[in-house]
């Protein structure tokens, strides 16, 4: 008697819980923004997803002949390089090679040019930009170090027959290998850019250059033709605030330090371990482990950005456009994709998004925009993001290519005067 | 007037009842426990979350997830050595690899270990037992031992 009255009590709740669960489930299932494959643009753009579900694509290029080839991080059912023919808003898959994962890849002269992470090949191409041999490469860089850690080698050529390699820092700030704070001695071999010859077989560190120092990790790296020099991206170090909660409150720690964008010049050394940039103070600091406090400036030896990211954003690519197809004021500015943080919590996630950066005479001008973002759909978390941006090309047509590392799609988005 | 009448009402009802059923249920976890559980919570935001995230769910690559994996729901002492002395080799989870190293925490207490993993456990979906200050310590203590 009393369970019945109870129950007749209780329906009128359960209906409204139900109500609300189903409206919340609706909600959910929901696709998030039915155009432009999910992503949100600047008035004029459109976005359509030309590949989907490839695994883990990072880097790409696209051919005049309208071909994708894309580096997967893993190889899919022993495959590591996609060759995709673009059609209108739809892709092919046309062939598949290379038996390793990898991030780089890069086509210059005649040749494309891929890495894993201790190698770079590179391969001979026919008149149509096709791979000629795609079973036997030659194998002109080996023996980078790879730890466990910024390990993905991401590659950029510039037009005098070289070849720059990142070589990424297998530690966050070097604590544990520079425990005295004498000196950190991994710079020698890691944490750094190194320019080999595009066509000496098997080169390793002794056969390179050691071309920039002290920079901590970069996926993010391209040539700019305008400038005849370097750009890159750096990852910048994580946890202030855990490591040092009295200089760092979990806010800067989350803001700080900058992602920086820096020009490079044969023999730079932008300071990693020793400093750090800070984008709210516009100032190159000293890095808490070796004396810093928030406040005090780098030795000024060490190099500054040319421009400067919120921080944990993680630049991934950077490509300088180019094309026609887009309106004036992106012509010779840069694009980032920015992989999305998961070092700025408990504070929200950020990044996710591909940013524009205005450039004018070869050099940043002006504040930095996003320019797609809404990858990551509503669970922006490095874990819940449907999709994380990673690589950018531009096609012969002008349109940008993003390739998607966590679902697996490469969008291509064009301008429609 | 009167929709609104009803929806409070109806709210009321419901709330009412959520606390009969709660009050009814049998005391399950202990008071212990949740008080356990809420200092975890703590510990878990101060030093864990940063890298396993707020979700448990870790980041791709990196950090591994704390959700429904043997390393977490599994051996206690292995996981109570794993906080003390942290982690600096690739693991698989889920056909994932990670491998970001994790940092020793051996400067916590047996009791901030035991709330922690007890937190950890009970949190995310896993639903494994408890651990205690008193184990912490015998693994502390053979670990300091070898």
């Amino acid at each position: 008697m009393k369970i019945k009255k109870l129950f007749i009590l209780l329906l009128p709740a359960f209906a409204v819980f139900g109500l609300i669960v189903f409206n919340a489930c609706k909600n959910a299932n929901k696709p998030t923004g039915s155009g432009n494959a999910g992503l949100t643009l600047e008035p004029g753009f459109s976005a359509v997803a030309v590949a989907e579900k490839l695994g883990s694509p990072r880097h790409l290029v696209v051919t005049p002949e309208n071909n994708i080839y894309v580096h997967l991080a893993g190889p899919v059912n022993g495959k590591g390089i996609l060759v995709l023919h673009v059609d209108g808003d739809k892709t092919t898959l046309k062939t598949s090679f290379a038996d390793y994962g990898g991030t780089g890849i890069a086509i210059k002269n005649g040749y494309l040019y891929a890495s894993n992470n201790t190698e770079v090949f590179r391969y001979k191409l026919n008149a149509q930009e096709e791979v000629i041999d795609p079973g036997h490469p030659e194998r002109i860089v080996k023996g980078l170090i790879s730890r466990r850690m910024h390990e993905p080698k991401a590659i950029c050529l510039d037009n005098d027959g070289n070849i720059y390699v990142n070589v990424g820092a297998y530690s966050n700030i070097c604590s544990d290998y520079d425990p005295k704070k004498t000196g950190c001695p991994i710079i020698d071999s890691a944490a750094g850019i190194w320019q080999f010859k595009v066509d000496k077989p098997d080169q390793t560190y002794g056969d390179g250059v050691h071309y920039a120092w002290g920079i901590r990790n970069v996926v993010g790296l391209t040539w700019n033709q305008q400038d005849n020099q370097l750009f890159v991206m750096q990852h910048g170090r994580d946890a202030l605030h855990d490591l040092f909660p009295n200089l760092y409150t979990v806010h800067q720690s989350a803001e700080l330090p900058a992602e920086c964008m820096f020009a490079i010049k044969k023999g730079d050394n932008a300071g990693w371990p020793y400093v750090y940039y800070d984008w709210m103070q516009h100032k190159n600091m000293l890095g808490p482990e070796y004396g810093g406090d928030g406040k005090k400036g780098a030795d000024p030896k060490y190099i500054n950005p040319v421009a400067a990211y919120p921080g944990h954003y993680a630049p991934d690519g950077l490509m300088f456009y180019t094309g026609n197809q887009f309106p004036e004021k992106y012509k010779s500015g840069a694009f980032i994709a920015f992989h999305g943080s998961w070092n700025r919590a408990p504070e929200p996630q950020a990044g996710y998004c591909v940013v524009f950066q205005p450039f004018k005479n070869g050099k940043p001008d002006g504040k930095w925009e996003v320019f797609a973002d809404g990858f990551a759909g509503p669970n922006k978390t490095p874990n819940g993001a449907a999709h994380r941006p990673c690589g950018l090309a531009q096609g012969p047509d002008g349109s940008l290519y993003v390739a998607d590392d966590q679902g697996g799609t490469i969008y291509k988005i064009t301008y429609n005067k | 007037m009167n929709k609104k009448k009803s929806a409070i009402l109806l709210c009321l009802t419901f709330l009412s009842c959520l606390s009969f059923a709660q009050a009814k249920k049998p005391v399950h976890h202990s008071t212990a426990v949740a008080a356990s559980m809420a200092r975890g919570k703590i510990v878990y935001t101060n030093i864990c979350l940063a890298c396993h995230m707020a979700d448990g769910n870790g980041v791709p690559t990196m950090n591994p997830p704390i959700v429904n994996t043997e390393y977490v729901l599994g051996d206690k002492p292995r996981l109570i050595k794993i906080v003390l002395n942290g982690f600096k080799e690739d693991v698989q989870i889920n056909g994932q690899t990670f491998s970001n190293n994790m940092t020793p925490h051996s400067d916590l207490t047996d009791r901030q270990i035991a709330d922690v993993l007890t937190y950890v456990r009970k949190s995310f979906g896993n639903k494994a037992g408890g651990v205690m200050a008193a184990e912490v310590k015998n693994v502390r203590a053979l670990n300091n031992a070898k």
